[in-house]
């Protein structure tokens, strides 16, 4: 049975299901929006299923790509679908992330809901694509094609200056695809192969892998976002509606971390070790730069999207470590990172429902009408600042261990890092949510509902689970990352 | 050969000839019959194309005409293309009350040029093929004669279109006069170890001219203004097959006559594709006019095709036949929906117009998205492979610059592309649309899903023909 492709193309189905909708019915029908929302929760409830029984069937001890697809295509090109202990984390992410994003829009998204629906499962579609593409064509295709559902989903759904920030983001990260797309035709054109696993083995010459390490750079780097290519985020996720921003937070930055160990590493190590000095730097700016930017935000979306920032500097500090602690670190810091900054954005959306802004000077004292939303968002905020048992932890301080034993100052910076990120997170939570009621406009403010509560439930679960039990991703991604890390300390000679 | 045999390889043309007069006559006497000539017109382009496809191989006429993979690849398209522009543009006339029954001939006349600049096998062939297809566009272009942006645009095209068939000719002459020959295959044996300057400098002219016929920038002038003036469903027709057909006749110039001379023409054709690309790219920032957008647009992609062909090598004309072909299948569906478009009446033609389209007209604006994405070059849209073949071409023949060039020009000229649906997605209508005319929207529609997801599979078989008729052209 083909799981992965079953995997991937399941939410078309409900694409297909919503689009006969759409065009055999009237535009704005309340029935047929109901009825998609239903058909997406189904949908992507269906895909998670699938995903749960990928993760079960999956042999965490071999090192190699399992669950193999393969028909020839065109030009030397070909389908190839298969996950590993990095990929197939990740596709569950995902999976796990959709449904919770589609109840999450449940009540908020009024207008068009049936074009919404079909923008989130065709995003779907294309993630879980890009983590299960086998041949590097495939995977740009996946890669690529997800900025059309985002830039839908900013521009038509989002805030105020929406359309600025839709075109931002394109522009932004389709100036770096291109390049990885020169780099991409490059690389094929001097293997005559397009298969990632053969990729891998592929010695590239390392003045060559110099210059295709850059061009993947250019695409990464925007993506991931590092600083100085992340000024695209914070605009698109203040505009973005909450879901849009729980996609983008939680899955589609970890494209980036996802494509450096995935390209980067592997295939060019040499230039990967020679880079990884500019990548450390820009790392640590990113960490203490951006926390302290966050510090300075007026806007609670903007806070956490730059502390999502100084997050993934972690993530690129880990990754180019090179060793396993790092690596591991990394992947489990992504993971968490879509959990937490998912559930943080959640939290604004919950607030933004109910007053229609996002000022944190508006809120405050919301403890006194708002018990189980503040306990809620202390959690989340406690697993932002890394306390130890929430999964925030365990990524930071893996990624900081990895890193100490190759470059001891950029890990004693980075952790400055965790004490700026206490500092903004826990500000912010003192201003919304502690103190007595001052805007009188909160005080009929109502606590969570149901609805709200099944969306917080499984990530406070997760989040905590992870934090207790690391180990159960760990056994996963041992081994792939074991294999990766021996290959490249065999590349560079270390 | 004897002429019989000769006259085999010709099939194609002479069905074309032979069909265009018969229908000619036909409406002149028969003027209520319009579309019955139209109908007739698609059957003689179906049967050429067909003639095309299975025809007897070989030179004929003494190296005059060539019939081979290439001729049999280009000709299929461009007589594909031209078909389908028969009803649709018949009925946009109809429709303005325009009744005529040239315009399907004029058509057959049209494909029966580029039908000879595929094949063509010498100077004078090349030349007559040029001037066929051009005289019959010229006039196409201004057959809404009551419309006076429509006469402009065809007097415009004309004036323009005689300048450079003077440099084609200067061009071909100082060719002749330094090479000795009109042949491309004896030109081949006279620059066999590089060109001289005489030779060079008429090769220069050569390029200049067919610069001219495909639009490339800095002779790109004419375009955005013959776009804007020319009746919607006619532009659609000459953006898409008159490009394919003038860029194989540049292939077959470049590859048969000058194959020994390729590092010299390279970097013309570079230089002459990234101006291409940069035009196309930032003076389509400015327009308001869809019909002048697309006009940039086209430049921009012609000079893609141009990158392409300046690899110099069988893979680089390869990849500009299947970029072509690809691109025409975009802007033919493109003006399909652009013709298939009027709000209260009117015909829609600026951004304006299209705001909020996508609430009005689903299935319309779906297909303009799906032609704009195209277009910008993203993937798995038909665009994207066109583009993906053309800098995998490059990059293996040792041009990385320009391919980054390309590529970067490409991320400009997606900021209209995006703004474009932007338009038709975020924006607020502005009064109802009529409802579309069956015959545009089964085309815009049905090219719009070649665009994808028939495209991923359709490849498999262009992909190959491409790579044969690649093969005829004589390029390394």
């Amino acid at each position: 049975m083909p799981i992965l492709s079953l995997i991937t193309y399941a939410p078309l189905v409900g694409v297909a299901g919503i689009l006969a909708l759409r065009l055999f019915g009237k535009a704005d029908d309340p029935k047929a929006a109901e009825a998609s929302r239903w058909i997406a929760l189904v949908t992507t409830l269906a895909t998670l299923a699938l995903s749960v029984l990928l993760v079960v069937q999956f042999d965490p001890n071999q090192t190699g790509f399992q669950f193999l697809e393969e028909a020839p295509w065109f030009a030397g090109l070909s389908y190839r679908m298969g996950v590993d202990g990095i990929s197939v984390l990740f596709v569950l992410l995902t999976a796990f992330l959709m449904p919770i994003c589609i109840v999450a829009s449940w009540k908020s998204i009024e207008k068009r809901v049936l074009e919404y629906m079909i923008c989130f499962l065709v995003l779907e579609t294309l993630v879980i694509g890009v983590f299960c593409a086998l041949d590097i064509v495939l995977f740009y295709i996946f890669f690529e094609f997800g900025l059309v559902p985002m830039f839908l989903i900013i521009g038509i759904w989002g805030g105020q200056r929406r359309v600025y920030a839709a075109f931002k983001f394109f522009l932004y990260t389709l100036l770096g695809s291109v390049l990885m797309l020169a780099a991409i035709l490059a690389m094929i054109g001097i293997s005559h192969t397009s298969s990632i696993p053969e990729l891998m083995h592929y010695h590239f010459d390392p003045a060559v892998q110099t210059w295709l390490w850059l061009a993947f750079f250019a695409s990464f780097a925007v993506k991931m976002p590092m600083w100085p290519v992340h000024t695209w985020l914070p605009d698109a996720h203040v505009e973005a509606p909450t879901a849009g921003s729980v996609i983008l937070a939680g899955i589609l930055l970890k494209l980036g971390g996802y494509g450096f160990m995935r390209f980067s590493i592997p295939m060019f190590p040499a230039a990967s070790h020679l880079f990884t000095p500019l990548i450390f730097a820009l790392s640590v700016i990113a960490i203490v730069y951006t926390s302290l930017v966050a510090f300075r935000q007026v806007d609670i979306k903007k806070l956490i999207a730059y502390s999502s920032v100084a997050h993934m500097g972690f993530v690129t500090m880990g990754i180019f470590s090179g060793n396993a602690v790092g690596e591991q670190g990394a992947l489990f810091q992504m993971l968490s990172h879509g959990l937490i900054s998912g559930a943080l954005f959640l939290c604004v959306g919950v607030v933004y429902d109910r007053m229609h802004t996002r000022e944190i000077a508006f809120y405050g004292g919301l403890v006194q009408r708002m018990p189980w939303y503040a306990a809620t968002f202390m959690l989340f905020t406690m697993g932002n600042v890394g306390l130890p048992g929430t999964s925030g932890f365990v990524g930071e301080i893996l990624t900081m261990t990895g890193t100490y034993g190759v470059s001891t100052w950029t890990a004693i910076v980075a952790a400055s890092g965790v004490i700026f990120s206490a500092v903004y997170a826990l500000t912010l939570y003192r201003r919304v949510v502690f103190g007595t009621i001052v805007n009188p406009k909160l005080a009929a403010i109502a606590d969570l509902d149901w609805r709200e509560v099944a969306i917080f439930a499984p990530l406070i679960v997760g989040t905590l689970v992870l934090g207790l039990q690391p180990g159960l991703v760990m056994n996963l991604t041992q081994a792939s990352v074991d294999h990766m890390v021996s290959a490249y300390q065999a590349a560079i000679g270390g | 050969m004897t002429f019989s045999a000769d006259l085999g390889l010709a099939y194609p043309e002479l069905i074309l000839a032979v069909g265009a007069l018969v229908l000619l006559v036909a409406g002149a006497f028969a003027p209520k019959a319009e579309r019955l000539v139209g109908w007739g017109g698609v059957l003689v382009l179906a049967a050429a194309a067909f003639q095309a496809a299975t025809g007897p191989f070989g030179r004929g006429f003494s190296g005059g005409l060539i019939s081979d993979d290439a001729s049999a690849f280009a000709q299929v398209a461009i007589f594909a293309s031209s078909a389908i522009s028969i009803p649709l543009g018949q009925r946009w006339f109809e429709r303005r009350g325009v009744h005529n029954f040239e315009f399907p001939v004029l058509v057959v006349l049209a494909a029966l040029g580029m039908g000879m600049m595929a094949s063509a096998g010498d100077l004078i062939s090349l030349y007559v093929g040029v001037e066929l297809h051009s005289l019959a566009l010229y006039v196409l272009a201004a057959i809404h004669r009551d419309n006076a942006k429509a006469s402009e645009a065809g007097l415009k095209y004309f004036v323009l279109g005689a300048l450079s068939s003077g440099l084609l000719l200067y061009g071909a002459s100082l060719v002749y006069g330094f090479a000795g020959s009109t042949l491309f295959s004896d030109i081949a044996v006279a620059v066999k170890h590089g060109a001289n300057t005489g030779v060079l400098f008429g090769l220069v002219f050569l390029i200049c001219g067919l610069a001219f016929k495909v639009s490339a920038a800095p002779f790109h002038m004419w375009t955005p203004d013959v776009y804007e003036g020319a009746p919607t469903p006619v532009v659609g027709f000459f953006a898409a097959a008159p490009k394919l057909a003038a860029m194989v006749l540049f292939a077959r110039l470049l590859g048969q006559g000058f194959a020994g001379a390729v590092p010299q023409w390279q970097q013309v054709l570079v230089v002459l594709g990234l101006i291409s690309v940069g035009v196309g790219a930032f003076a389509g920032l400015a327009q308001k006019n869809l019909k002048r957008l697309w006009a940039y647009s086209s430049i921009a992609n012609v000079g893609y095709a141009i990158i392409g062909l300046s690899a110099g090598t069988a893979e680089g004309v390869q990849s500009m036949l299947i970029f072509m072909v690809l691109y025409m299948i975009d802007v033919t569906g493109f003006f399909a929906c652009l013709a298939a478009l009027k709000r209260q009446g009117r015909d829609m033609e600026t951004f304006d117009d299209m705001a909020g389209l996508f609430k009005e007209q689903p299935g319309i604006a779906l297909a303009m998205t799906a032609f704009s994405l195209s277009a910008l070059g993203l993937p798995p849209f038909s665009g994207f492979w066109a583009k993906f073949f053309v800098f995998k071409a490059a990059l293996n023949a040792g041009l990385p610059i320009a391919a980054a060039l390309g590529l970067i020009g490409s991320v400009v000229a997606a900021f209209y592309y995006l703004r474009l649906i932007k338009v038709m997605w975020f924006d607020a209508a502005t009064g109802r649309t009529d409802t579309p005319p069956i015959e545009a929207r089964v085309i815009a529609i049905g090219l719009a899903l070649f665009s994808f997801p028939v495209v991923l599979g359709a490849l498999i078989w262009i992909e190959p023909a491409a790579r044969r008729a690649a093969q005829a052209f004589g390029l390394a």
